[in-house]
């Protein structure tokens, strides 16, 4: 097999507490930590793995977004990814132009395997891959929890709601990943100086003829419904009490 | 006047709970008809229990050996085919829907609305996004389809009618065979379904080990609850991934949900904020689970929970 591409979408950082600008007119995200979509980061590392094991040749970083995301695309870089590609665009792709944007450069690549998170968690969407399956009219191979390649097929094992299925895909195609895939490795120092060389190519979504999509807009940010804190009762017996009170034992 | 079309969810030749959610979301559109489509190898017994869902108007199936494994490769193009005569297209926001929504609407051409959980009017909606840490109102403009999964813990399974007229339906597409099913592990229990129970018993990485972590499953027993985890009690092996509550797991909204050893992760209290009463039991005052929590108990697990089972007893 030749060639991976993992999709790297930058996001805010799943540590930062969000909060909704109080006119509600979005997400404040000022000064905000920014790093790999938590997901991409196992794809990556799957990927890389794979190219590790000999079953392929290059594993490629893609990401579509501002010039901000080469950040994110150089930690793919020092991660192992071979190169980057920056598809440059100022608005936040929705999921349909996203598999676009992609579909044009895993044609351009001629991409055995393209790996992505099953969900950015910014917006939530968990749609991209199965778009860009769709588009390319290729297998997708959704929720991954195990990978194995084996020539022109993966095996696929997907953490679905009744448990694990397993499904073989012919390759091409596309893999999305859940969190127990793998858990990525931390990258050394010696590994960023070394990324910082490896190419970055930048290709603007113009040039790939895809624009955002404006069927959708978001008219209004509102933080959830807040659950308020309840009542600390101080042993057993009460808490069996006041669980009887609601009706609940 | 408009259109709805649902994917139903099936396993076994039982219908999917989640499938009556969709219709209830359905109904709040004002929409002339909804009607419900069965892919299946054999579709009637399903097929009739979506025909009894309160607001269907017809059901539809279509019936090939292909349709035997929940493939969405295999799936997507029929229900395209189908859906092309639709104004809307609806699926559960299920590992089932959220596989092969997507693939519906990219190729009917447009942008999928995830986990729809409330319809404001006939183009508005509100969903959840930075893991329900923000809700948005989503308009879609005049002359798209909607495509869109439905968030089921929004949503109250909708009641039963006399059966609305089941349909047979062919499809033209030729199928991929690039994609085969192998198979599918479950951990069978005769215990409640942890999506649609009343009462949910949970265990965090507290429980040490899965042997430990029995103790989680006699209370459940004894209350006839459904078991969910934390994540962390998954990745440790202590229990199988079906049983994940949170953002990356399951969003469920029991009647009762009682937490033991869990922390309080975000991540976690996604899949929990549509619970009636929340119970937690943790060893820290300080755990941020306390916060959320209707009834709080400090103290430590392995001598709460048989202080519980005695006094329920
Ligand atoms: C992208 C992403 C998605 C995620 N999705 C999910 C998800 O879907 N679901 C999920 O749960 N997590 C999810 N997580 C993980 C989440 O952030 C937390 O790491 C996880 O929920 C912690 O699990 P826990 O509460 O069991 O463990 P801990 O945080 O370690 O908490 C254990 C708790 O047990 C208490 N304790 C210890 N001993 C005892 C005792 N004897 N008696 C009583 N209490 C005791 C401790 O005080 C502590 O509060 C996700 C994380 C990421 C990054
Ligand atoms: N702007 C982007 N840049 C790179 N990858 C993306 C982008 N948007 C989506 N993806 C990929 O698609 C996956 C699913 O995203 P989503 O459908 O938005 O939840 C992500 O985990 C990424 O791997």
């Amino acid at each position: 097999m030749e060639k991976i591409i993992v999709g790297l979408k930058r996001v805010v950082d799943y540590n930062v507490r969000i909060r909704v600008k109080s006119d509600g007119s979005g997400v404040e995200t000022d000064g905000v930590k920014m790093s790999i979509n938590p997901f991409d980061e196992i794809a990556l590392e799957e990927a890389l793995r794979i190219k590790e094991r000999g079953e392929a040749n290059e594993v490629i970083v893609v990401s579509i977004g501002s010039s901000d995301s080469q950040q994110q695309l150089r930690t793919g870089l020092a991660m192992g990814a071979d190169r980057a590609v920056l598809i440059e665009t100022n608005s936040d792709l929705d999921p349909l132009n996203a598999a676009r944007a992609m579909l044009a450069v895993v044609e351009k690549e001629g991409a055995d395997i393209v790996m992505l998170g099953k969900q950015a968690i910014d917006n939530d969407n968990n749609q991209t891959g199965q778009m860009l399956a769709a588009l390319w009219g290729r297998p997708q191979a959704t929720f991954a929890s195990e990978v194995s390649i084996d020539g022109d097929k993966a095996t696929v094992t997907r953490e679905v709601d009744a448990g694990l299925e397993t499904i073989q895909i012919a390759l091409p195609g596309v893999i999305t990943v859940d969190l127990r895939l793998n858990e990525p490795r931390y990258v050394k120092l010696p590994d960023i100086m070394k990324a910082k060389k490896k190419p970055l190519d930048t290709i603007s979504v113009d040039s790939l003829g895809v624009s955002a999509d404006d069927a959708f807009e978001i008219t209004h940010f509102a933080p959830p419904e807040q659950r308020n804190k309840g009542i600390m009762v101080s042993d057993v017996g009460e808490l069996v009490n006041a669980m009887k009170d609601k009706g609940l034992v | 006047m408009s259109s709805v079309l649902i994917i139903a969810e099936h396993a076994a030749g039982t219908l999917n709970p989640a499938t009556a959610k969709c219709v209830a979301c359905a109904s709040d559109l004002g929409a002339e008809s909804i009607d419900v489509v069965v892919l299946a190898d054999n579709a009637s017994t399903v097929a009739n229990a979506a025909a009894e869902l309160a607001g269907v108007t017809k059901v539809l199936t279509v019936e090939r050996a292909e349709n035997a494994s929940p493939l969405a490769a295999v799936l997507a193009p029929q229900i395209a085919e189908i859906a092309s005569g639709y104004d809307y297209v609806f699926g559960p926001s299920t590992t089932f829907g959220k596989d092969i929504t997507p693939r519906v609407a990219a190729l009917l051409g447009v942008n999928q609305l995830s986990d729809i959980m409330a319809v404001v009017d006939a183009r508005t909606f509100k969903r959840p996004i930075y893991a329900g840490n923000a809700i948005t109102t989503v308009s879609v403009k005049p002359g798209y389809k909607v495509v869109g999964t439905v968030r089921a813990a929004s949503y109250k399974a909708v009641g039963s009618q006399s059966a609305a007229p089941v349909e047979t339906v062919g499809t033209s597409v030729e199928l991929p065979d690039h994609t085969t099913f192998v198979d599918v592990k479950t951990g069978a229990s005769d215990r409640p379904d942890l999506q649609t129970a009343a009462k949910v018993v949970s265990g965090g990485r507290a429980l040490g080990s899965e042997d430990a972590f029995s103790i989680v499953f006699g209370l459940a027993d004894k209350l006839g609850a459904a078991v969910g985890a934390s994540r962390a009690a998954v990745d440790a092996g202590y229990v199988p991934n079906e049983l994940q509550v949170g953002q990356t797991g399951k969003i469920i909204a029991p009647e009762l949900y009682m937490a033991f050893g869990i922390s309080g992760a975000i991540q976690h209290l996604t899949g929990i904020k549509d619970a009636g009463t929340i119970v937690a039991i943790n060893r820290d005052e300080d755990a941020p689970i306390f916060e959320i929590a209707d009834i709080g108990l400090v103290g430590d697990l392995f001598t709460v929970i048989p202080e519980l089972e005695a006094l329920l007893d």
